[in-house]
């Protein structure tokens, strides 16, 4: 099972970073989703799948599975929810004010300045 | 603290002072006050004469920074002790020349002296310590402060162009050398100079002492303006003229000549520094000395002929450090060299600093340094041209001057070169007395323009701005003790001798003997005929100048070496810029094709390099249809994204990616993560819609992403070594997890029995409290995007 979500996780990846290249500005945002999907299920996977029942005691079950990489995909999740709200808003107002989503228009420095 | 750490200093607290007296004394010239300083040191270093006589030397030491061996320690020797008199003799002229020179009323005489204090006291600094880092610390001082003095005047464009160009060359040097220091301290694991000597035959062999050498060299030829870096010394000549013969020919160009003769005991070993000294010294000596000539300016043929005649002593202190490498053979070649350059040391700063006086005088009083319109001012300014000849015959190597002297022993020293063939360079080394003479020829034509041009000829009024006369007397005391001493070193120059040459020798030369006796006459030997023949064809080649001075059209302007540094420094300013703009073009996609290249490239490598790749079977989990369906549908949905013409279908797409990971998180156990995502799912693709409704009218045109090769190639990269990276990582677990402590505590300890919701909340409870922080700023930054509208207020 881990090697196929290995692949799944490649995919994800590569979907990401060919978003991400992308011009437009919309598109990179959803790119930078993907990539943290990628990011989560490898953590998921890294930390070893169905290893027992649910890490929750009342199942008295004899193995569990390890509960610290949920722990820590769960901040995960929560933090790239923060960024990603963030980071829409931004792109919301960068169209309000620039009129564009372009990102080969929306240059930091110009040529031959 | 003893006397002479605080002579070192003392010029640097007389510094901090002089503002306050040119505030509140302006009737006063300010000059007058720093005046006593360097008179009372001359005096005080006078009387370490008696001990230097012996060949001994004084070290004082106080702790600096002791843990890493950095001490100020002063050392005063025979090699110190003539510098130290140099710099306060020569200085206490100045001070008193610059009183008359420097108007009280319109220059800003409280900088002037500040920067000239603390360049005697950097000066002292360099040629008193005994630490190489204290060394570099003063020598690095004595760039700065010559860096604001040529920049003096610093309204005129010229001052700017000087004081920047000398920086960066004796800076460039100074750095070169602060790293030869550092190898040098590798090698023998101390700061101080005389240890080091003392462990030189032990450091000849390691495989660092050619780097040192060169490094230490490189300082030393940058600051004494040795050929090819000599080009900074003619554009320094903006400075006021007290700060040019001052530090650009008596003390500052010198302190590359003391580094030199202060490490020959060590790197005199090696034949390499004795070719290196003696080559490029008399390849200046020749240069300097030509292109001396075809100057109209007298501060540029000053300029010139100090950089030739550094190259002359520069050239003697390698022919003389030769009597360390080759201690066999009979020395006295190698004396005689070495007691040329000591005495010449002298001599130069002598009637170098005397002539430097009268064209300042010069310029005082007519208003131009241009040859072309002086002329005839002998019967105006007798004393002036009484002084200026003194100087230039001095320098031209004709007797009953100093400079007669030490040209003869100069001649002595290069015939031994040819003769003996000390430097290893077999047929080059005759090349040494043949270039010397022919140096020495154009020193005299220069030597006779100085004088004959400026003081003789017919006098043109109208060319000048004011009608010149004599110099006031205080103008005119420096040069006159200086040609004053000019004439006695030359006739009695045994009195200098025992007192100054000889202890100074002994440093340069640890473990001879001297008997120094500088006789005036020595018989019909080669020298004579020499400086015959530089006196008779100079004589010839001065009077018909105007003949061949079309041999300096024959070299090409592109040739010149300020040349090379002028469009070296715009090359270099113009190509780093080009280099940054072609990187750096602004687009994020070019940068993040960089980030990707970067990470494809480091990580590959590694992987291949450390044979890191693996798939290990052993340790999966068995794979079920309803799993390989889901996870089926992420690929399909994500890969289905980049085919998406909508942006509408991406969102939804990238939503059912969220929703099929919540179904893996409950495939795989994982109730809270899969409940956290289908919310936070939810919200972010109703956020991504919002996004998508304000999508502005113009880009309204849908299409799809437009492929491009290079971006295919890079994704496809990072997918394959994101994948490589979590097989090789999962076939290869080092230890287990620590997931039994939290299986056993959670109810135990935590009294909980959610294990995920116990780590977050008890054992990694730090964890959950800054991820709460983020989601707070990044809820109050959401609400300050769109409240805040500053722009708009301001054009409402």
């Amino acid at each position: 099972m881990e090697i196929l979500m290995a692949f799944v996780i490649g995919i994800l990846f590569m979907a990401a970073t060919y978003l991400m290249l992308s011009k437009s500005l919309l598109r990179i945002i959803i790119g930078t989703g993907l990539l943290s999907h990628g990011a989560h299920l490898l953590l998921l996977t890294m930390g070893g799948l169905k290893r027992g029942a649910a890490p929750l005691l009342g199942e008295h079950a004899k193995a569990y599975t390890d509960p610290i990489p949920q722990a820590l995909i769960l901040t995960a999740i929560v933090i790239s929810f923060g960024v990603t709200a963030f980071f829409l808003v931004l792109a919301y107002r960068a169209y309000q004010e620039l009129g564009t989503d372009n990102m080969e228009r929306l240059r930091g420095t110009e040529r031959n300045e | 603290m003893s006397l002479l750490h605080l002579a070192i200093l003392s010029p640097l607290l007389l510094a901090i002072a002089i503002p306050l007296l040119y505030k509140y004394f302006r009737q006063i010239h300010t000059g007058w006050f720093v005046l006593p300083l360097p008179i009372v040191l001359f005096i005080y270093f006078l009387q370490y004469i008696s001990l230097t006589r012996e060949g001994s030397a004084m070290i004082k030491s106080i702790a600096w920074i002791p843990s890493l061996d950095i001490n100020f320690s002063t050392k005063i020797d025979g090699l110190g002790l003539l510098f130290a008199l140099l710099i306060t003799g020569i200085g206490s002229l100045i001070v008193l020349y610059s009183i008359y020179y420097l108007s009280k009323d319109k220059e800003k005489l409280n900088t002037f002296y500040v920067y000239l204090l603390l360049f005697i006291g950097a000066m002292l600094g360099v040629v008193l310590s005994d630490n190489l880092i204290v060394l570099y610390a003063f020598w690095e001082l004595t760039s700065f402060s010559s860096f604001l003095l040529i920049g003096y005047w610093h309204h005129r464009e010229k001052s700017r162009y000087g004081a920047q160009k000398s920086m960066l060359i004796t800076v460039f040097g100074g750095l070169a050398m602060l790293g030869g220091f550092l190898l040098l301290y590798i090698m023998t694991g101390t700061f101080s100079i005389t240890e080091i000597i003392s462990h030189s035959d032990q450091i000849f062999t390691h495989s660092l002492f050619v780097p040192a050498l060169l490094c230490v060299l490189l300082g030393a030829f940058t600051k004494s303006a040795q050929f090819p870096f000599h080009i900074w010394l003619p554009d320094a000549m903006e400075a006021p003229t007290p700060v040019s013969a001052y530090l650009h020919s008596a003390t500052m160009v010198k302190a590359g000549i003391y580094v030199v003769a202060r490490f020959s005991p060590i790197f005199a070993e090696d034949s390499l520094w004795l070719s290196l000294v003696a080559g490029f010294g008399i390849v200046t000596m020749f240069w300097g000395a030509f292109s001396a000539v075809k100057q109209t300016d007298l501060k540029a043929i000053l300029a010139f002929s100090t950089v030739s005649q550094l190259g002359m002593i520069m050239s003697l202190l390698g022919v003389g450090a030769a009597a360390i490498h080759f201690e066999e053979i009979d020395n006295s070649y190698f004396t005689v060299a070495t007691t040329a350059a000591v005495f010449h040391l002298i001599n130069h700063a002598t009637f170098k600093g005397s002539l430097f006086m009268v064209v300042g005088i010069i310029d005082h009083e007519t208003g131009t340094r241009d040859i072309r319109k002086l002329g005839g001012l002998i019967s105006l300014m007798p004393i002036s041209f009484t002084i200026a000849l003194i100087g230039a015959f001095s320098m031209a190597g004709l007797p009953p001057f100093n400079g007669f002297l030490s040209k003869e022993m100069f001649f002595t020293g290069m015939l031994g070169v040819a003769e003996m063939n000390i430097l290893n360079l077999d047929t080059w080394s005759a090349l040494f007395p043949i270039i010397a003479w022919v140096g020495s020829i154009f020193t005299f034509v220069y030597s006779m323009i100085i004088v004959f041009k400026s003081f003789t000829g017919k006098y043109q009024p109208e060319k000048l701005d004011r009608k010149p006369h004599e110099a006031p007397f205080g103008m005119l005391i420096p040069p006159l003790v200086l040609a004053a001493l000019v004439i006695i070193f030359g006739i009695f120059p045994n009195i200098l001798s025992e007192t100054l040459i000889a202890p100074a020798m002994m440093s340069i030369l640890p473990g001879f003997s001297f008997d120094v006796h500088i006789s005036f006459w020595h018989g019909p030997k080669p020298e004579l005929f020499m400086t015959l023949g530089v006196a008779v064809i100079g004589t010839i080649l001065y009077l018909t100048l105007a003949k061949w001075r079309g041999v300096y059209g024959l070299l090409p302007e592109k040739l010149a070496l300020n040349r090379f540094y002028d469009e070296g420094l715009e090359k270099a300013q113009y190509g780093s810029f080009r280099l940054t703009s072609t990187y750096m073009n602004g687009f994020i996609h070019t940068y993040l094709v960089y980030i990707f290249t970067f990470f494809i490239v480091i990580l590959g490598t590694t992987l291949f390099v450390k044979d890191a790749l693996s798939i290990d079977t052993a340790n999966v989990a068995p794979v079920r249809f309803y799993e390989v369906i889901l996870a089926l549908i992420v690929a399909v949905s994500a890969i289905s994204i980049l085919f998406a013409k909508s942006r509408l279908t991406s969102i939804i797409l990238l939503g059912a990616v969220g929703y099929t990971v919540a179904l893996l998180f409950v495939v795989f156990r994982a109730p809270d993560l899969a409940l956290t995502q289908l919310v936070i799912e939810t919200v972010s693709v109703a956020l991504f819609l919002l996004c998508f409704y304000h999508l502005p009218e113009i880009s309204r045109s849908e299409e799809r992403i437009r492929f491009r090769m290079t971006n295919a190639v890079i994704s496809i990269g990072i997918g394959a070594i994101v994948t490589l990276i979590a097989l090789s990582a999962h076939s290869t677990k080092l230890f287990d997890s620590i997931a039994h402590y939290y299986v056993e505590n959670t109810y135990e300890e935590a009294a909980g029995k959610n294990m995920v919701n116990v780590i977050l909340v008890d054992f990694r409870g730090f964890d959950t409290m800054f991820e709460i922080t983020v989601l707070g700023i990044a809820a109050l930054g959401i609400f300050t995007m769109i409240k805040l509208r500053l722009a708009r207020r301001k054009e409402g």
